[in-house]
């Protein structure tokens, strides 16, 4: 039971991108083509997962102040590893990851896991917690890049689904969806998606409108 | 000296790196709220960012590319998968040294800072900026104008959007959007104002 609810929270009632705000240069900058993007979140739930883990390992024998440079230095080594196997297997989308791989050091879901969880948790529990939030910033994402290659470009994966009007079919590709801005509007929609299923996440407004209660003049 | 000014403008505008390649947006929509603090933080950045991509591109060229080290006698030596790990601890010992000194020599700057010089540490602005460095084989030179470039370039962005934020709060927004969906909303007609710049031939 409690695994379950560390693997599948963050997918929807906790999710870091749409709710903790955590990770999200890298859910814009790779969702062009849902190859790449599968890439990128198997990339980063297994640095997640594995950071966690490391980190929870350690979490007694780090003294506090340093904790973040062992967290840094645990969280660099496997980023490391997962680019240089990336290199190995998969150079072409590796290349089209480019930095972005690199970014998951800096991607705030692993360090803010790490500081948040796995600094106060056994390490099974801190890595099934990397794990579900790996697949909360993998279910956003992978939705967000069948949206943009399904209709930027008719294809998924590279395969011709909706056929092209250039080619015979009928099908007129949306190149905006392509294009960086469209990734912004497709996160804010969905988040506005998720806030009117999950009530709760709703944010409170800066200012309320007051009630007009100054005396009507009357016409003369 | 031409070529130094078009990068210089390409890594401000055409190539801005908040609203062209999303880096450092966590911060970026976190700390947008207030024009003050977004100025700061720009600040910060471009200080940071000035720094750090010209040290990572001497450490790259002497010490990490392939063969880098023909000085010290060993041609044959392929250092670069340690990047990854210099430049962050490169951008963290930074960013610890010159929070040292700022609060020594110059406590006006360093209080105004506050809080973000830390905070840039894990701004994949910076890390990006280094990255993309590497990436493009950028020269010493080169390197010092796109630091500064981009770091103007996010700044500016910040700045930009905190002024519409702080407009934005008085606006009757529909419940789900409130906060950070408008927020996503509004970078993106901001991104789709910055893509114009594309058109401009350097």
């Amino acid at each position: 039971m409690k695994v379950k609810e560390l693997l599948f929270a963050p997918v929807f009632s906790n999710n870091p991108i749409a709710l903790q705000i955590l990770g999200i240069c890298s859910a814009l900058a790779v969702t062009s083509k849902l190859s790449v993007t599968l890439v990128m979140c198997i990339a980063l739930t297994s640095v997640t997962a594995f950071s966690n883990l490391f980190v929870s390992l350690v979490r007694n024998h780090a003294p506090g102040n340093i904790r973040i440079i062992v967290q840094m230095t645990i969280i660099a080594s496997l980023v490391i590893v997962v680019d240089e196997v990336l290199k190995a297997y998969a150079y072409e989308i590796s290349k089209q990851l480019s930095v972005f791989v690199g970014l998951i050091i800096t991607n705030c879901i692993v360090m803010g896991r790490a500081e948040a969880f796995a600094m106060k948790n056994p390490p099974l529990a801190s890595f099934f917690d990397g794990v579900g939030n790996g697949l909360g910033y993998s279910a956003i994402l992978i939705a967000l890049a069948v949206i943009r290659e399904l209709f930027g470009s008719g294809t998924l994966l590279g395969y011709q689904i909706l056929p092209l009007a250039t080619e015979g079919g009928w099908y007129t590709p949306n190149g905006l969806l392509l294009m960086p801005p469209s990734a912004f509007f497709l996160i804010g929609l969905f988040i506005w998606g998720i806030r009117a299923w999950k009530k709760d996440q709703i944010e409170e407004p800066d200012y309320k409108m007051a009630p007009n209660t100054k005396p009507q003049a009357k016409e003369a | 000296m031409e070529a130094y000014l078009s990068l210089f403008v390409r890594s401000i505008f055409i190539d801005n790196i908040a609203l062209a390649f999303f880096l450092g947006m966590c911060t970026f929509l976190a700390i947008s709220k207030k024009i003050g603090a977004a100025f700061g933080l720009g600040i910060a950045v471009v200080v940071v960012q000035v720094i750090t991509v010209p040290v990572n591109n001497l450490l790259y060229t002497y010490v990490l590319a392939d063969g880098a080290l023909a000085w010290a006698g060993l041609p044959d030596v392929d250092l670069s998968f340690l990047g990854l790990i210099t430049y962050i601890g490169v951008i963290a010992a930074l960013v610890q040294i010159l929070e040292m000194i700022l609060d020594k020599y110059v406590p006006a700057l360093y209080n105004a800072l506050g809080v973000f010089l830390p905070l840039i540490t894990v701004n994949c602005a910076i890390l990006g900026g280094s990255l993309l460095m590497v990436q493009r084989d950028y020269d010493f030179g080169e390197s010092v104008v796109f630091g500064a470039g981009s770091g103007v370039g996010w700044a500016l962005a910040i700045t930009a959007l905190a002024g519409i934020r702080e407009k934005m709060k008085y606006s009757d927004v529909p419940e789900g959007l409130r906060g950070l969906g408008i927020t996503f909303i509004t970078v993106g007609l901001m991104s789709l104002g910055f893509m114009s710049f594309g058109g401009i031939d350097l």
